[in-house]
């Protein structure tokens, strides 16, 4: 396995009064692609908002390359090269599909060789182009989402449940896309309940579980154990497959 | 301007429509009135009048709908900014007062834009001072916020009244400002044309620096879900700190336009023109420049319009106008997708 470029160790979490995350802890291995599997409610948002800094971890440490980024503002996490794109998919609906992506080019104009390869990942973008994005249906604004957080290289892609909601064939489409993306140079957290989804996809693999992280492993050993999946994601698999 | 949102199949190009039926309203207002008053000169002048109330009022609000958009902060303090705007254009107009006075355009304006320049700064300043220490404690607590900046509202008329006096203070206007362009039977006075072309440049500024800048870009998303923003690593506090100075400093410029149309600067005017800032901008949408500027010609029409037609609803009608946009449009009339 190779080295992490995420290592989450202990990592508490809790929002209000509620202890959401119990001693989280597992590795992202660089240029991976790693699936964070579980059931609803299990704490697998609560963590990407965690290592996002968008919910404070009480205690434990995130560590991205080394660093411990637990203490550091959104923008900070933001800026060490880690783009979230959130279960919500938060696109601005009152902006063009043009302007939600000139936002996200922190760095400078937008890369026409970079927005080129994007066009060739999801064509619907360059067809709405100078449309606002509220008027995308639901898998254009999903791709646009992912879009977003690719439109620059980053190191960390955190996402969260990009199926959800999502017709079959645009499904294919992402899962397309994020073998492309996997192929580059770009590290992959990716929550999902989908599990032909993540097994499509994932090398890796985390369940949660109230909290807590029950399993770790590969995709590919928790793919052929029928038994295994069922101890674990039983539910989700009845809910989703 | 928002768009209306049509669904969009996967290959079909969706339909966008802008809407511009709350821009109807306006000339729909207007010709209403007319048959009304019946009389085409005292129509005009008030309609002109109407427009430069709502061009001032504009200015004053426009900081504040950004300020709740971005942030989801209930300033109610805005309205210190418009009053100590006032007086320090005041104190910097009045000690000039020959010039002022002089039959000369040019001596007129150099009393006047120093004296606008200085109550933009002043309250600029005094706004980044009340953003710091009032209202960077409350973020995301409204009931306190509510507290806390109608505190401050009360401090700073106070603290005019031991700054400036208790009483309130003649400001007379430019000489090359007063009287009318009188055409015809109709009387267009000076000083509301210049409301309005200030109010326009203002609109017009904010509608370019909105939608052809990186910073535009960043305010109306950071309007639609700031937590994005600063997802995509932006850090939205400062652009916050940015637009409430901005909007404290436009606050300020609105004071001195209002004083000169009263000719007369009190403590109290701020908080007695917040009522009609806050209605603009829940009519218009909060959030929304577009709608906080149709609104406020809105209220501005309306109340000239009342007033004149039966002055004892004058006071009420607005407020009427209020219940019923919203009847019509619960979200105002130009409302922001929101998170």
């Amino acid at each position: 396995m190779s080295e992490p470029i995420l290592s989450l160790r202990g990592l508490n979490t809790h929002i209000a009064q509620y202890h959401i995350l119990h001693g989280v802890e597992f590795d992202v291995p660089r240029g991976q692609l790693t699936m964070l599997l579980g059931r609803n409610g299990a704490g697998k948002t609560t963590t990407l908002r965690s290592i996002m800094g968008l919910w404070r971890a009480s205690a434990g440490e995130i560590l991205f390359e080394g660093r411990n980024i637990a203490g550091l503002s959104t923008p900070e996490i933001a800026r060490l090269g880690i783009a979230y794109v959130p279960e919500s998919m938060a696109i601005f609906a009152d902006l063009t599909v043009k302007e939600n992506l000139v936002l996200a080019a922190r760095n400078g104009p937008l890369d026409g060789a970079r927005l080129d390869w994007l066009f060739g990942l999801f064509p619907a973008m360059k067809r709405f182009w100078t449309l606002p994005a509220g008027v995308l249906s639901g898998g254009q604004k999903q791709m646009l989402a992912v879009s977003r957080a690719i439109v620059e290289p980053r190191k960390l892609l955190l996402v969260d449940e990009p199926s959800k909601g999502l017709a079959p064939s645009i499904i294919a489409n992402m899962i397309t896309a994020f073998r492309e993306l996997k192929q580059g140079d770009t590290t992959i957290l990716l929550v999902e309940q989908n599990f032909n989804f993540a097994r499509q996809l994932g090398d890796s693999v985390a369940v949660m579980d109230d909290g807590r992280i029950v399993h770790r492993g590969s995709m590919a050993a928790l793919a052929s154990d029928a038994g295994l999946q069922q101890k674990l994601l039983g539910l989700s698999l009845d809910a989703h497959q | 301007m928002t768009a209306t949102v049509k669904a969009a199949t996967a290959d079909a190009l969706p339909q966008v429509r802008t809407d511009r039926l709350p821009l109807l309203i306006l000339p729909v207002v207007m010709l209403l009135a007319l048959p009304a008053i019946f009389d085409v000169p005292a129509w005009l002048t008030l309609t002109l009048a109407g427009l430069a109330m709502g061009m001032m009022i504009f200015l004053m609000a426009s900081g504040l709908t950004l300020v709740f958009g971005l942030m989801d902060v209930l300033n109610f303090g805005h309205g210190a900014f418009i009053s100590v705007g006032a007086f320090v254009g005041a104190s910097v107009m009045l000690p000039l007062a020959a010039w002022m006075q002089a039959d000369s355009f040019a001596l007129n304006m150099a009393v006047l834009l120093p004296g606008i320049l200085a109550a933009m700064l002043v309250s600029g300043a005094l706004g980044y001072g009340f953003e710091r220490i009032v209202i960077a404690p409350v973020y995301g607590q409204h009931l306190k916020q509510i507290l806390i900046t109608m505190g401050g509202l009360i401090v700073a008329e106070q603290a005019i009244h031991v700054v400036w006096g208790p009483d309130q203070i003649p400001l007379p206007r430019p000489t090359s400002l007063r009287g009318a362009f009188i055409i015809g039977d109709v009387a267009i006075e000076k000083y509301r044309l210049l409301a309005v072309a200030v109010g326009l440049l203002v609109f017009l500024a904010m509608m370019l620096v909105l939608n052809r800048t990186k910073l535009g870009l960043l305010i109306r998303a950071g309007v639609e879900n700031r937590e994005m923003v600063e997802s995509l690593g932006y850090r939205i506090k400062r652009l916050f700190v940015g637009v409430f100075v901005a909007g404290s400093a436009l606050a300020g410029l609105g004071g001195v336009m209002w004083a000169l149309y009263q000719e007369t600067v009190t403590a109290s005017m701020g908080m007695q023109v917040m009522v009609l800032v806050f209605i603009v901008i829940i009519i218009g949408g909060l959030g929304s420049v577009g709608g906080c500027f149709i609104g406020a010609l809105l209220v501005g029409l309306t109340a000239n319009y009342v007033g004149f037609l039966a002055p004892k609803l004058a006071l009420g009608s607005n407020i009427l106008l209020m219940v019923l946009i919203l009847l019509w449009r619960p979200q105002g009339l130009y409302p922001v997708a929101r998170r």
